[in-house]
């Protein structure tokens, strides 16, 4: 026990890498899952087509395997290797915004027909449609599917240890072990709670988030979207018990 | 130098079939676990017994919002020093079937949950012994309306075992970066671990929706 405040000062020189990876992670998901969710529901064939080729791609393989690839294959064809830490976020974001992508699409769809009819007969534009009538709902439904989705980026960045980046996991892995043996215990308990801290703060948001957001549409956040979620996990996007 | 090799691409594959191998075989075994793991917490936290269900409680949390890097480390580094030391291939299955049993547990959950009340009700109105009512009648109609959801974490486990290259573990990805360690061309190698794991998961993943539309339209 008596080495308790070195672990846990070794532990937090990782925790900004883990937060930075974990944040640029999350706004490139946004940023993908939004432009390829809607790509998903394009009138064009090959507009589809091709977001397909990529949500499929990244859905279909190893995180490991596309950061890998990302960091030693990627220099080979283009010439230049990426930062570890960039390398990171590209693949957090890329391997997540394709779940994101599914999410968004399922969002979008679930709105009632009826809200689409609606706007046209007022008249409203395309833009005008998606972006006060169709988009404000689908983002309620979107929040608790994004929350898990966000948790499991925070859990993904532990594999950025594989590639130097001194965030929590490496710190742990490859700080203390060696020079701790003993207290191998010690060192993955607050490990899991610096986990479990920051995965408690990214509920916090996302909840407030939908508080907000139901409250904008004069709605309660719903308990079953929550739980369906919970169920159906950031892999499953059709619910569980249909 | 060429970018891609074809000659030095199909002198690694057998290779890298072989280390598919131990992935799928990591995924099956990891699945086993998963599958019925989950089941019991499903069931255990049903039954609503104090104690045990806040601390069932407690681990599925944990377990489900904690890298699962960590807790194969965890396993790896930590029980050997209580006496219990599993070979890196035991920790693995270990590692992703427990991690993956606190998700199947909310998959079971939820399909339980949607059980209605009534079949529970006729289940107390015949009187039923306990084991029955889970055996003969909940899980029977629970467990098929959940499968597509347990399929695709199969399918999850699956693009996980590659993590367990950090405990030396020989899979796919690790064999791939020793071929490439030996002629320090790592295109290849990669490149076909990746496309592996699209060739099994892609048609996995497509069954499993298959699965779901015939279930969201029976």
């Amino acid at each position: 026990m008596e080495n308790l405040p070195q672990i846990v000062g070794v532990l937090s020189d990782g925790i900004p890498e883990t937060v930075i990876a974990t944040l640029g992670g999350v706004l490139l998901t946004i940023v993908l899952s939004v432009a390829a969710g809607l790509l998903l529901l394009s009138p064009s064939r090959t507009v589809r087509g091709v977001t397909r080729v990529y949500v499929e791609g990244f859905r279909g393989t190893s995180e490991v395997v596309q950061l890998f690839w990302i960091y030693f294959v990627l220099p080979v064809l283009v010439g230049f290797q990426l930062l570890p830490l960039f390398a990171g976020i590209v693949v957090l974001g890329l391997n997540h915004g394709a779940y994101g992508a599914e999410i968004v699409r399922g969002a979008v769809r679930s709105v009632p027909r009826a809200q689409y009819e609606g706007a046209i007969a007022l008249s409203l534009s395309p833009a005008q449609r998606m972006r006060r009538v169709i988009l404000p709902q689908a983002f309620v439904e979107m929040l608790p599917p994004f929350n898990n989705l966000f948790i499991q980026l925070l859990k993904s960045s532990a594999i950025l240890a594989l590639i130097t980046v001194p965030e929590v996991t490496r710190q742990a892995r490859e700080v203390l072990i060696p020079n701790f043996g003993a207290d191998t215990l010690l060192i993955f308990g607050v490990t899991f709670v610096i986990y479990l801290v920051l995965a408690a703060l990214i509920t916090l948001v996302m909840r407030l988030l939908e508080r907000v957001a139901s409250a904008r549409l004069g709605r309660r956040p719903s308990r079953a979207a929550r739980a369906a979620a919970r169920a159906a996990g950031p892999t499953g996007t059709e619910g569980v018990a249909a | 130098m060429p970018v891609w090799d074809w000659n030095y691409a199909f002198d690694i594959l057998p290779d890298l079939l072989l280390a598919l191998v131990t992935t799928i075989e990591i995924t099956l075994l990891g699945s086993v676990v998963a599958l019925l793991l989950g089941l019991v917490f499903a069931v255990l936290r049903r039954l609503r017994i104090p104690v045990l269900d806040q601390v069932l409680w407690a681990f599925v949390e944990v377990v489900r919002s904690t890298p699962l890097l960590v807790q194969v480390f965890f396993l790896f580094f930590v029980l050997p020093q209580f006496g219990v030391t599993l070979s890196a291939f035991v920790v693995g299955v270990v590692g992703l079937g427990v991690h993956y049993a606190t998700y199947t547990s909310e998959v079971y959950r939820a399909g339980i949950d949607a059980i209605p009340k009534g079949q529970w009700e006729a289940c107390t109105a015949l009187s039923l012994p306990r084991l029955r009512v889970w055996t003969g009648v909940i899980l029977p109609q629970a467990v098929p309306r959940v499968l597509p959801a347990l399929g695709n974490y199969v399918i999850s486990m699956f693009k996980e075992v590659p993590l367990l290259l950090a405990i030396g573990v020989v899979e796919v990805v690790n064999e791939a970066r020793e071929l490439g360690s030996l002629t320090f061309r790592y295109t290849e190698p990669y490149t076909i671990a990746g496309l592996l794991f699209l060739l099994l998961s892609y048609p996995a993943s497509m069954l499993v929706r298959r699965l779901e539309r015939r279930r969201v339209t029976a």
